[in-house]
């Protein structure tokens, strides 16, 4: 399939980048990997006249620690991430998840600032970001600006950044001693969305009991789901069955799948049920073994 | 609409081409260089049959732009043979019945390839885990396993 013509440009920075989006508004599309936005042109279900690839603009992909926040570049490859040994020793959420997102050879060119700013409900970052409290930065003309990662999203494909903006950055609070975090996806084979996913991140307090939690959703409505109830029923709670029991039922209630080849809508809540349990019970037990 | 020059190098050997920017790296390696060795399968960046090597790591070549390319080295399933000599992930493929219908196997070797590069004794799990993204319809998975393990072997 051969996707409808456009004009194909390669800035050579951000500044120009922006400048170009700037011009074109939005008949302009980003393109980074391009392992969403190809597909969707390739199968025609959109078309743009201009596409701005940043794929080649330096500096945009690293993995660090500075200043007490864990920074990720917007063009990042999960492939990078996966191979990352601070993410693979502290991270253990986006590890968890980073494996799990299509496939290999997708990963070698997918990037992390695709997966965020795409504003697909069954991409997995987003829904793994908002657990971590993570804060989205973005450059447009007029320069530069953060979003809440819990505020970024606004419907199927709708997010808060503007036709002109790129999301540049990740940035992660490094979360405090006796915290860790889990992802557990159901999916039906490699390369497939998620039928329900559970992204939970926890602080725990000097007896093991929960301080702090957090927990979101893939693919369980037209954005990433964050389950505040949840969270807010955890804190200062110590975590026996009935507890994890409680906070999965208040989590899947916060979902509103849609029925598709991965399951009716019962189904997907049951799941988002099931899993939101398992990964509290797994993030409480990493953040123990520290 | 617009063209673009483009230099890529394919197998060591430089092309220089003027493309549409629409024109799929697989199409470009497929009909402008006539390498048809890469495979055109599921055609959405599912099965795998289209991965080459991009600056040495595999990719599915259905979903980049010929553009996206450009100025970058690419090696396809021809590349592997150097000398007259099969690569070890080719005489695997042969020595331990990979492939039935054979389509998809240009596909898997380059990922094999890319994989015996970077891990040297990869476990089972990390050749299954390594070719997830390349299917097999033959199902011939369990001889393509003994295939990658064959050249592991044979490479160290």
């Amino acid at each position: 399939m051969i996707p409808a013509p456009f004009d194909y440009h390669r800035p050579g920075t951000l500044d120009e980048a922006v400048a170009l989006l700037a011009r074109h508004g939005d008949t302009a599309k980003v393109l980074s990997g391009g392992m969403s936005l190809l597909p969707v042109l390739k199968l025609r279900l959109g078309s743009v006249a201009h596409l701005v690839d940043i794929g080649r603009i330096p500096g945009l992909e690293y993995v660090k620690e500075e200043g007490g926040t864990l920074k990720i570049g917007g063009g990042t490859r999960q492939a990078t991430l996966e191979r990352s040994e601070l993410i693979a020793a502290k991270y253990p959420i986006l590890r968890d998840a980073v494996v799990l997102i299509a496939d290999p050879l997708v990963r070698n060119r997918a990037t992390v600032g695709g997966n965020l700013a795409n504003g697909d409900p069954g991409n997995d970052l987003p829904a793994i970001m908002i657990a971590l409290g993570a804060t989205l930065v973005v450059r447009g003309p007029k320069g530069e600006r953060t979003i809440p990662a819990n505020q970024f999203y606004k419907g199927i494909y709708s997010t808060a950044l503007a036709p002109d903006e790129i999301l540049t950055e990740v940035r992660v609070p490094i979360p405090p001693a006796r915290s860790s975090g889990a992802y557990l996806k159901l999916k039906r084979k490699v390369g497939d969305f998620a039928a329900a996913a559970a992204a939970v991140q926890v602080t725990l307090d000097a007896k093991g009991g929960i301080e702090r939690a957090a927990v979101a959703l893939t693919n369980a409505g037209a954005t990433p789901i964050e389950a505040a109830d949840a969270a807010k029923y955890l804190a200062g709670k110590a975590l026996d069955d009935q507890v994890v029991a409680e906070a999965s039922r208040l989590a899947a209630a916060k979902s509103s799948p849609s029925a598709d080849r991965r399951g009716s809508v019962e189904y997907k809540k049951e799941m988002a049920r099931v899993l939101t349990g398992r990964a509290l019970r797994k993030a409480a037990e990493r953040a123990g073994g520290r | 609409m617009a063209k673009h020059r483009i230099n890529i190098t394919v197998n060591g050997t430089a092309h220089a081409a003027e493309v549409e920017s629409r024109l799929l790296l697989v199409h470009f390696i497929r009909e402008n260089l006539r390498l048809t060795g890469t495979h055109i399968g599921c055609d959405t960046s599912h099965c795998g049959a289209c991965t080459v090597h991009l600056d040495g790591e595999p990719v599915k070549s259905c979903t980049v732009l010929a553009v996206q390319a450009d100025g970058c080295k690419i090696r396809t399933v021809e590349g592997l043979e150097q000398g007259g000599k099969l690569h070890a992930v080719q005489e695997g493929f042969t020595e331990k019945h990979g492939l039935q219908c054979g389509y998809c196997t240009p596909g898997m070797m380059m990922t094999s390839v890319a994989l015996l590069e970077r891990n040297k004794r990869p476990s089972e799990q990390e050749i299954r885990e390594a070719i997830s993204g390349n299917l097999c319809r033959c199902t011939g998975y369990v001889n393509i396993v003994k295939a990658v393990q064959y050249a592991a072997e044979k490479l160290r």
